[in-house]
């Protein structure tokens, strides 16, 4: 039976002895500190730090055993299958992590002639990608993919500022099942968010979406295949509506890893295409991040992308950055991008050449029916929208027939399978499915791994059915149980640092 | 792929494999699955990309032999700072973040599962707030960059006032990424000049600016130019009488030795995080630091992630998720105070066993060791015949100006030479960003430096310079 680590392990800042050091400085010489005197004298004592920063006093020991006690009570997808929806949970490759190690030296500011090597890596990089989404040119840029999105409709925000109509063109068109960065980044770019609904095969209703085009609309956002894992195959007739408004279409690369090598973003019209390296190439997400969010745009709109990018100058036959784009929206961020992550990007897809990226979009589709078929037959798992249909990457099934027969919701179903050893879900997403449960094997999984999700969900049903409450208490095999969620964000209850928590000293338990 | 052939990161791509989930499926081949996608639109060609899988050994060679054509700041001594910093980062820093469990996790949207990375953060955010003396802190922006965008955003929603005061003397890049950020707000930034002598912002020239239009007054300590702002005192009283917020950003290196915001005043600090534990890596992944007080107006406008302490629902336990999601877009989406999703968590978490390695002996010792050091530099530079270092006259942390006016050439020229024949790379020059500053260079020295080094790179300045225009 799976039992997660459960080391009661305090708060790294009550724990320590005073004069403990994790960390032996490089040091200076006498002679040198003679010579330079008090340094701490030249400031003026206002400004100095009176009395020392309370962080905790520990040998190397301790902060190692710490948080190798901490990462003991962390799912990782070293671990386990982890199907987290939208979120491309595939295999991160050693090999690169092992070479991007090689970058941790090098700086950002270093003469153009001492990062040849990395310049190449980053354009050749940039072409890659272009050639795999159909664009002309791709920026580097972007810290993530939410950032990427901001970018794309700021540039979208340039262009129609250029034609003279950005007072006139200030709507966004997001659909009802889109990702929640969608909307926020076209909030932040300045946008009047329009949502059109789903039509009643979960894809965008084309008669809802010609209603909302208009002179005001500054450009669509989609996803495809969509959040359901359905590909919108009306894209011909979406894209042909929003560009004949006048508009222009963003995709949202979340899902980009069901159709690599099969169909392009910029081939089917996608003006502006934004590539998550952290899903489709396989980067570690980190616990959070960093990934990189590098978006890719048509020939006409890569005059506004941001500055440096990377380029080749054929006569003197090296790799600059180019600065010279007056067009330019400027930078979303300090330096280039999360560049240690854009080169095992480009590690990767040299790993897996064409052939297996279009074997990992084959695979990791072909994984998301086989789960389709299997878990429809589950008792009170119900695939809402067209049964018939494939799925792509992901699939969403519905839980609520179970939840009205027992009681059970899909959080529960979601963390009771957390007691068997995998990753959860996605849940309650996208928000057009009651009761969801969105499910992304991706290709790194082997079907014995398959089978016993499936054998899983199917004991979790059973349980549902015959003892609701064992799967209501769960998760039991994990690091803790079930948490207060909403103590944790009452402004009466909330504790949001240790200085906070101990000010405050509300939150009490048990084991402290 | 051909059907003989498999890939290591693919398990199911063996044929006989994919035959069988086929048939259970109902179909014959993988094509039925693309059906719907329009005939029109799919890719009639193979993408035009190196074809075949390669093997581990040949990518390795491969990528290998282009990183070689970099060189690297331990090939060279190499005097860059500016916003991305050569720091020594601890070997069991680069161990616990190559921890799989860590490396390997997504956002932690099932706490009870991640308890190890939330409880991580959550001492990343604490550990922070010691630092910065302010109160709550969010598990990490992209950048110090972004983060001032963030900051500005966030003062402009609680203010509803449409100007912003930032110093003059502020890292172009900021300055053009903060422009990116405000620029569909309508948002007016004014920059606030500086004293010729000292570098510091006029404190005349900021109550002429500071009204009732301002949203908030951004200032840099240490400034870009490394210089530290003596007045900040004087500028949060200044921002605060007319209603506005004071937002710092700060190299938290520094703050084991100076001040930190939140007892001068600050209402919202950013900052840089890369120095706290991260390689530099060319310039990216960076962690931007982003803290402030306590008051819930302020922290229900925060971007970005925060994870809060909790207990389990039948409160036998403490544990750790995700506090006050109702400001994140996967739950407020359109109403969202940011568009923030995926963060720098990993660098945030670097950060977290870097400050507890060093504790605060530690990071007061590193502070007084990089003002140590850069002073011996600043000392050493400003002998040489023609050199001045630094500009301005002031104390300064780990950064400082050189100037090459009165020798005749210009920065560029005088450090390809530098670079070229004695293997020694000068600082960034910014002649372009500040001409009033005529020939230019911002130099820094960390704890990395040795005193050989400082001292090299005095001795080639002293040849190169004398060998004159050659």
């Amino acid at each position: 039976m799976f039992k997660q680590a459960c080391w009661d392990e305090p708060v790294i800042l009550s724990l320590g002895r005073k004069g403990r050091r994790g960390c032996i400085l490089p040091s200076v010489k006498e002679e040198t500190r003679r010579r330079v005197g008090d340094v701490l004298a030249t400031v003026p004592s206002k400004l100095r730090r009176k009395g020392l920063p309370g962080l905790p006093e520990l040998s190397e020991v301790e902060v190692a055993r710490h948080f190798t006690r901490l990462s003991q009570m962390n799912y990782g997808v070293d671990l386990g299958f982890y199907p987290l929806g939208s979120c491309t949970m595939k295999y991160n490759p050693k090999i690169n992590e092992l070479l991007a190690s090689g970058l941790a030296e090098v700086h950002p500011y270093q003469d153009e002639n001492t990062v040849q090597g990395i310049l190449e890596i980053l354009y050749a990089l940039s072409r890659l990608l272009a050639e795999i989404t159909g664009t002309h040119e791709v920026s580097l840029q972007p810290a993530a993919g939410a950032q990427g999105e901001l970018l794309g409709a700021l540039i979208m925000r340039a262009c129609h500022k250029l034609n003279g109509d950005i007072k006139k063109r200030t709507e966004l068109i997001v659909p009802d099942s889109a990702h929640g960065t969608n909307p926020a980044s076209g909030t932040m770019a300045g946008f009047k968010i329009v949502v059109v609904p789903s039509d009643q095969n979960g894809c965008v209703d084309l008669k809802a979406l010609k209603a909302a085009v208009s002179e005001r609309t500054a450009g669509l956002m989609l996803t495809n295949p969509n959040t359901l894992g359905i590909f919108e195959s009306d894209i011909g007739e979406i894209a042909e509506t929003v560009h004949e408004a006048g508009g222009l279409l963003y995709y949202d690369g979340a899902n980009l890893n069901a159709i690599l090598g099969k169909v392009r973003p910029g081939d089917m019209g996608f003006d502006i295409v934004h590539i998550n390296i952290h899903k489709t190439f396989g980067t570690p997400h980190g616990g959070g991040g960093p990934g990189a969010g590098p978006i890719g745009v048509c020939k006409e709109l890569a005059k506004f992308l941001p500055v440096p990018c990377v380029n080749y100058d054929t006569k003197r036959r090296r790799y600059f950055l180019d600065y010279d784009r007056p067009e330019s929206i400027g930078k979303v961020r300090g330096f280039y991008g999360n560049v240690a992550v854009l080169v095992r990007a480009y590690t990767y897809i040299l790993s897996l050449g064409v052939e297996g990226l279009e074997e990992a979009a084959e695979t990791s589709v072909l994984n998301a029916n086989y789960l389709v078929k299997k878990l429809s037959q589950i008792r009170g798992f119900e695939l809402p929208y067209d049964k018939r249909r494939p799925r792509k990457h992901e699939c969403v099934f519905s839980v609520k027939t179970l939840y009205k027969e027992t009681g059970v919701r899909a959080l529960d179903v979601a963390k009771r399978i957390l007691d068997y050893g995998m990753h959860s879900p996605t849940t309650y997403f996208p928000l057009i499915v009651d009761e969801a449960l969105m499910i992304e094997p991706t290709e790194s999984v082997e079907k014995e791994e398959l089978d016993r999700f499936v054998e899983v969900v199917k004991k979790i049903s059973d349980e549902a059915y015959s003892n609701p409450e064992l799967v209501k208490k769960a998760p039991q095999n994990v690091a803790v149980t079930r948490l207060d969620e909403v103590k944790a964000s009452h402004p009466k209850t909330m504790a949001l640092s240790w200085r906070m928590h101990q000010k405050r000293n509300v939150i009490k338990a048990a084991v402290p | 792929m051909p059907p003989s052939q498999t890939h290591p990161y693919i398990p199911n791509a063996v044929s006989e494999t994919k035959q069988e989930m086929m048939r259970e499926i109902g179909i014959r081949n993988i094509e039925e699955l693309y059906a719907d996608v329009p005939q029109k639109f799919r890719l009639k060609r193979r993408l035009n990309l190196p074809n075949k899988p390669k093997p581990e050994h040949e990518i390795r060679r491969q990528v290998e032999v282009l990183l070689s054509k970099n060189r690297t700041c331990l090939d060279m001594p190499a005097f860059l700072g500016a916003g991305c910093w050569p720091h020594y980062v601890p070997a069991v820093v680069d161990a616990i973040v190559q921890r799989t469990e860590f490396l390997t996790s997504y956002t932690p949207y099932q706490p009870e599962v991640s308890q190890g990375m939330l409880q991580a953060m959550f001492e990343y955010q604490s550990m922070i707030c010691e630092i910065t003396a302010m109160d709550v802190a969010n598990s990490s922006l992209y950048d110090w960059a972004s983060g001032v965008g963030e900051a500005v955003r966030m003062a402009v929603r609680l203010k509803n006032r449409n100007e912003i005061l930032v110093p003059k003397i502020i890292h172009p890049e900021r300055l053009a990424t903060l422009q990116t950020y405000v620029e569909p707000l309508g948002l007016r930034i004014r920059p606030i000049g500086y004293d010729q002598r000292t570098g510091l912002l006029s404190l005349n020239a900021l109550r002429h600016g500071c009204s009732d239009m301002t949203a908030a007054v951004y200032v840099e300590n240490p400034s870009y130019l490394g210089f530290i702002e003596t007045q900040v005192e004087e500028i949060a009283e200044t921002a605060h009488r007319k209603g506005a917020l004071f937002i710092v950003g700060v190299d938290p290196t520094s703050l084991g030795v100076l001040k930190p915001p939140g007892e001068y005043g600050a209402d919202i600090v950013v900052g840089e995080g890369q120095p706290l534990g991260s390689h530099m890596n060319y310039g990216g992944p960076l962690l931007g630091v982003f803290a402030c007080r306590g008051e819930i107006e302020l922290i229900r406008q925060m971007p970005g992630r925060i994870i809060g302490m909790t207990t389990t629902l039948d409160g036998s336990k403490t544990g750790f998720c995700m506090a006050l999601q109702t400001r994140e877009q996967h739950i407020r989406r359109e109403r969202a105070t940011s568009n923030i999703c995926t963060n720098e968590a990993l660098c945030a978490l670097a950060s977290a066993t870097y400050l507890a390695l060093l504790g605060p002996e530690g990071l007061r010792e590193l502070g007084e060791t990089v003002m140590v050091k850069a002073r011996y530099a600043m000392q050493l530079l400003s002998e040489i015949r023609g050199v001045k270092a630094p500009v301005f006259e002031s104390p300064h942390f780990k950064e400082f100006t050189v100037n090459f006016d009165k020798v005749g050439r210009t920065v560029r020229s005088v450090h390809q030479t530098l670079l070229k024949h004695h293997g020694v790379h000068g600082g960034k020059d910014i002649s372009h960003e500040f001409p009033e500053l005529g020939k230019t260079a911002l130099y820094c020295v960390t704890e990395v430096h040795s005193e050989e080094e400082i001292e090299r790179l005095a001795q080639a300045l002293k040849l190169v310079l004398r060998e004159g225009r050659g």
